[in-house]
C-alpha cells in the first residue's frame, strides 16, 4: 500500500488510486494521439511523446496497485496512442486532414455500426439466454432483402422494416427450434442458417428481379435537426451540425435500441428471467421459469433485431440489394458482442470502434501514399477482437450455460 | 453477473454432449444411411423450391446439373463427343472436389477432437499466399523439390495460422469459433493488402491488377488427365487422397489420434487419465489448418497459378462447403470422400459455364446449392431428429454405448 493510498483511505474517501491511474493511462494514450491530428496537429514530436510516456507510467504504476488488467489495457492503450501520434506528427499536415474531418468521420462510423449495433443487441439477447447465435449474419441478410421487396410491393418503408424484422425472425425460428427442441449444436445449425439464407435471399433476387436489381424503393428517411447548427459556440455548432444533424432515422432507432435493452436485460424481470436460464437453466426451471419458452422468445427476437440491421443496410444506406450483401457484418457483430463482454453500452463500444475502422479506412485510401494500409488498417479490429478474447484487454466471460442445450427432466 | 458457479451446483453435464459423442451417437444410430438420407431430404425441398418459383421439372433441372458435373463420363454407353466433353467437366469436378477434400479433412480433424474450425478460410489464404510466394521464389530448383517445398510451406503456413487458435484455445480457453472467425477476417484483409494494388507481394508488372506474379514452371503440379493448356486434373487429386489416408492413419494408429479422440469425446476425463488436454488441441488446430493450408496450396500450385484478389474473397466458399462435407462425410475419410465428391459436383454442375441456362438460369442453381448445403448441415446436426425417425434413441436408452475408446 503506497503512502498516496494511505492518505486516501484516511480522508475517508472510497477511491480506487489503481483503478483512476489506469483510467488516466488510457486518458493520457488517447490524448497523445489526438493532440497530434486535426484541428490541433501539434508539429512537434515532444507533445504526444511525453504524453504517451505518461501514460505508460500510468499505467504501470496502477498494475503496481493491483489492477493488473486494467493497467496493461493503459499501457497498451498509451504505447499506441505514442506510436500514433508520433507518426501523425510526422505525416503532411494536408494528408491528416483529408482522413480526419472530426464531423464527417463521425456520422460515417455512425452509419457504419448502425448494423453491427443491431445485429449485436439482437446477438446479446440469444446469448443470454444461452444460445449461440452463429446465424446473426443469415438473418441480418434475410432482413436485408425482405426489407427492401417488402417496401418495393407495399410502397412503404414502414412496411419494410416490419416485413424484414419478420423474415429474419422466421428464420430465427427456424435455428431456435433445431437447438432448443432437437437440441442440435448450436453452432452447427447456426452454420445452416447462414447458407439457407444466403441462397435463398440470393435464389429469391434472382428469380424476381433478375439482373436489373429492384430500382427505386420508398428509403427510410434521414432525420433533420435543425437546432444543433445554432448551439453556441460556433464550431460546436458547427460539429454538431455536420455530425448529428442529418442522420438516417434507423441509426436513431439503434442507439434506442441500446439503452432499452439495456433496460430490458438488466433492470426488469423479464431480463433477469432470460439471464438466469443462459447462466443456470436447471435453477431457473426448478423455480417456475420455462427455460424453452424464454429461449424461443430471446432467439426469435434476435432475429428480428439482427434483421433490423440488414433492412438499415438497404433501406437506410445503399437503397439497393445484391447477394451477399451483408458480407459478413454478422461475424463482426457477434465479434463486436464479445467484445463488448456480452453488455449493451459494451457491445455499442465495439460497434462503434469496428464502425470508426470502416469509416477511416476508405478515407486512408484518398491518400496517395498511405492508399495500400486502407487495406491494412480494416484488418485492426479483428486483431483487437483477438487480443480482447485471449484476456490481455480484461477478459470476456460468456454466460455460463451458453451453447447448452437443455433437457427438461 | 456470473454468480451462480459458487452458490449452485453446476448443471448436469450429460445436458451437452461433446462433439465427438455427439458423433459417436450418429454412427450407432444410422450409419451410412442417415447422410445418404439427409442429402435425399435436402435435394427433395430443393426440387420442391425449383417447382414452387419457376413451375420447371426439377428432375430436368438436376438431370442438366448432372450432365455439367461430368459424372455420366463414368456410363459405359456415354461415347464420342459427348463421352469427351464429359470427362472435361468431370476433370473440373475433381479439381473442386480435391479441394473440399483438403477443406473438409480441416473441419474434421478438429471435430475429433471436440474443436469446431471454422477457420478453414484464412489457413486457405494463408497457405494459398506462402505456397505461390515460395513457387515464385527459387526459380532453378529442380521439380519435385519445388513442388513438395512449395506445397509443404503452404501445409505449414496454415498450420501456424490455426495454431494461433490452439494456442489460445488450450492457454486463455477462448473459444475456437471466435478465434478462427477473426482470423479468417484479418487473413481477408492482410491478404487483400498483400497482393493487392501496391501491396508488397504485387506483380510490379502489372501495377493496375492487384496480383500476384505466377508461380515458377517447377513448381506447377504435373497434369495426369486432360490437357494440360486446358486446366486437366493436376496431381493434387491424389495429394488429397493420400491426405485422407493420412488422416485415418493418425487418428486411429497413433498415440496422438487416441489422445485427439480422448479429449473430443471427454477432455475431464482424458485429463484425468494423464493425457495433455492442451496440448491436444494446439496440435489438432495445427494439423486441421496443415489440411486447409495444404488446400490453398494444391489450387495455386495445380490450376489457379497465381494469387488474385479475387481468389482471396472467394476462399471462404471452400472453407464453409468444408464444413457441409465434413458434417455430410460423418468425419470419417470415406464420407468426406463422398461429400466433396458431392458438392464438387453440385459446384461444378451450377457454374454458369456448365449448366445450360435454356434449362435453368445458372444465377438460380448457384443459390439452389447453398439452399440444399444449408439444409443438409441443418439436418445433419439435428441427431435426436435421426435418432427418433430412426427409433433408435430408446434402445440407446436401455444400454448406453461403452464410451471408452479401445487403446490402439
Amino acid at each position: 500500500m503506497s503512502v498516496a493510498a494511505g492518505v486516501v483511505e484516511r480522508v475517508g474517501v472510497r477511491i480506487d488510486l489503481a483503478k483512476i491511474l489506469g483510467i488516466v493511462a488510457i486518458g493520457l494514450g488517447l490524448l497523445a494521439f489526438w493532440v497530434a491530428l486535426p484541428p490541433l496537429t501539434t508539429e512537434s514530436v515532444a507533445v504526444p511523446a511525453a504524453l504517451g510516456i505518461g501514460g505508460v507510467a500510468a499505467g504501470l504504476w496502477s498494475w503496481r496497485q493491483g489492477q493488473t488488467r486494467l493497467g496493461w489495457t493503459g499501457v497498451c492503450i498509451a504505447l499506441l496512442g505514442l506510436l500514433g501520434g508520433v507518426f501523425a506528427t510526422r505525416a503532411a499536415e494536408a494528408n491528416l486532414e483529408v482522413v480526419i474531418t472530426w464531423s464527417a468521420l463521425t456520422a460515417a462510423t455512425l452509419r457504419f455500426a448502425t448494423p453491427l449495433t443491431f445485429a449485436a443487441i439482437g446477438g446479446l439477447f440469444s446469448e443470454r439466454s444461452g444460445v449461440v447465435n452463429i446465424g446473426l449474419e443469415g438473418m441480418m441478410l434475410m432482413g436485408a432483402f425482405f426489407g427492401i421487396y417488402g417496401a418495393d410491393r407495399t410502397d412503404s418503408w414502414v412496411a419494410g422494416i416490419f416485413i424484414g424484422a419478420a423474415a429474419g425472425a422466421a428464420l430465427a425460428l427456424v435455428h431456435a427450434f433445431f437447438s432448443i427442441h432437437l437440441r442440435s449444436d448450436q453452432i452447427v445449425s447456426g452454420t445452416a442458417i447462414n447458407f439457407l439464407a444466403l441462397g435463398l435471399t440470393g435464389y429469391l433476387y434472382i428469380d424476381l428481379y433478375g439482373t436489373e436489381g429492384t430500382g427505386e424503393v420508398p428509403a427510410v428517411p434521414d432525420v433533420r435537426l435543425d437546432f444543433l447548427g445554432s448551439i453556441p459556440p460556433e464550431g460546436l455548432g458547427n460539429f454538431l451540425d455536420r455530425a448529428f444533424g442529418q442522420l438516417n432515422l434507423m441509426i436513431w432507432l439503434a442507439l434506442a435500441t441500446v439503452v432499452l435493452a439495456y433496460i430490458v436485460i438488466f433492470r426488469t424481470a423479464i431480463g433477469l428471467r432470460i439471464r438466469a436460464v443462459g447462466e443456470h437453466p436447471r435453477a431457473a426451471d426448478t423455480v417456475g421459469i420455462s427455460v424453452y419458452a424464454v429461449r424461443y422468445a430471446a432467439v426469435t427476437l434476435s432475429g428480428a433485431l439482427a434483421a433490423l440491421g440488414g433492412v438499415y443496410i438497404t433501406l437506410g444506406f445503399v437503397h439497393s440489394f445484391t447477394e451477399n450483401i451483408t458480407a459478413g457484418r454478422g461475424f463482426i457483430a457477434l465479434a463486436a458482442l464479445i467484445f463488448g463482454k456480452w453488455h449493451p453500452f459494451g457491445a455499442l463500444g465495439a460497434a462503434l470502434l469496428f464502425g470508426f475502422a470502416s469509416a477511416v479506412a476508405p478515407r486512408l485510401e484518398n491518400v496517395e501514399s498511405w492508399a495500400t494500409y486502407g487495406t491494412l488498417f480494416q484488418a485492426l479490429p479483428y486483431v483487437l477482437t483477438l487480443i480482447a478474447v485471449a484476456g490481455v484487454i480484461g477478459r470476456s466471460i460468456p454466460p455460463a450455460a451458453i451453447g447448452r442445450a437443455y433437457e427438461k427432466q | 453477473m456470473s454468480a451462480s458457479g459458487g452458490l449452485l451446483p453446476p448443471d448436469v453435464p450429460e445436458a451437452a454432449p461433446s462433439v465427438a459423442a455427439r458423433f459417436d451417437l450418429y454412427q450407432r444410430a444410422g450409419g451410412i444411411i442417415t447422410p445418404l438420407l439427409t442429402a435425399l431430404f435436402a435435394f427433395f425441398v430443393g426440387g420442391l423450391v425449383v417447382l414452387v418459383t419457376t413451375g420447371k421439372n426439377p428432375l430436368d433441372t438436376y438431370r442438366a446439373i448432372f450432365d455439367g458435373t461430368g459424372l455420366n463420363w463414368l456410363f459405359p454407353w456415354v461415347r464420342g463427343e459427348e463421352r469427351e466433353l464429359a470427362a472435361l467437366n468431370l476433370q473440373q469436378t475433381l479439381i473442386l472436389t480435391t479441394t473440399l477434400i483438403l477443406a473438409g479433412l480441416a473441419v474434421a480433424f478438429a471435430f475429433r477432437c471436440g474443436l469446431f474450425n471454422i477457420g478453414g478460410q484464412g489457413q486457405y489464404i494463408a497457405g494459398m499466399v506462402t505456397a505461390a510466394q515460395v513457387g515464385i521464389w527459387l526459380p532453378d530448383l529442380g521439380h519435385v523439390p519445388h513442388m513438395v517445398l512449395a506445397a509443404g510451406a503452404g501445409a505449414l503456413a496454415g498450420a501456424l495460422w490455426a495454431g494461433i487458435a490452439g494456442i489460445l484455445k488450450a492457454t486463455v480457453g477462448a473459444h475456437e469459433v471466435i478465434t478462427t472467425i477473426m482470423l479468417n477476417w484479418t487473413a481477408l484483409w492482410i491478404g487483400s493488402y498483400l497482393v493487392g494494388f501496391g501491396g508488397p507481394l504485387q506483380d510490379p508488372a502489372q501495377e493496375f491488377v492487384p496480383v500476384m506474379k505466377e508461380v515458377s514452371q517447377g513448381a506447377k503440379l504435373n497434369v495426369w488427365w486432360g490437357d494440360p493448356t486446358a486446366q486437366g486434373l493436376h496431381i493434387g487429386f491424389f495429394v488429397a487422397i493420400a491426405a485422407l489416408i493420412v488422416f485415418w492413419i493418425v487418428l486411429n494408429r497413433t498415440t496422438l489420434g487416441y489422445q485427439v479422440r480422448a479429449v473430443g469425446f471427454n477432455p475431464d476425463a482424458a485429463s484425468y487419465g494423464g493425457i495433455s488436454v492442451g496440448r491436444s488441441y494446439f496440435l489438432a488446430m495445427a494439423i486441421s489448418g496443415a489440411f486447409a493450408g495444404l488446400a490453398g496450396s494444391v489450387d495455386i500450385l495445380g490450376w489457379l497459378f497465381r494469387v488474385d484478389l479475387t481468389s482471396i474473397q472467394v476462399s471462404s466458399t471452400f472453407a464453409f462447403v468444408g464444413i457441409a462435407v465434413a458434417l455430410l462425410g460423418r468425419n470419417t475419410p470415406v464420407g468426406i470422400f463422398f461429400g466433396a465428391l458431392l458438392f464438387g459436383a453440385l459446384l461444378n454442375g451450377t457454374s454458369t459455364r456448365n449448366l445450360d441456362p435454356a434449362v435453368f438460369e445458372p444465377e438460380l442453381a448457384g443459390n439452389l446449392t447453398l439452399i440444399i448445403q444449408g439444409l443438409v448441415v441443418l439436418f445433419v446436426g439435428a441427431d435426436v431428429l435421426i435418432l427418433y425417425l430412426w427409433r433408435a434413441r430408446l434402445k440407446l436408452r436401455r444400454k448406453p454405448p461403452p464410451e471408452v475408446v479401445t487403446e490402439p
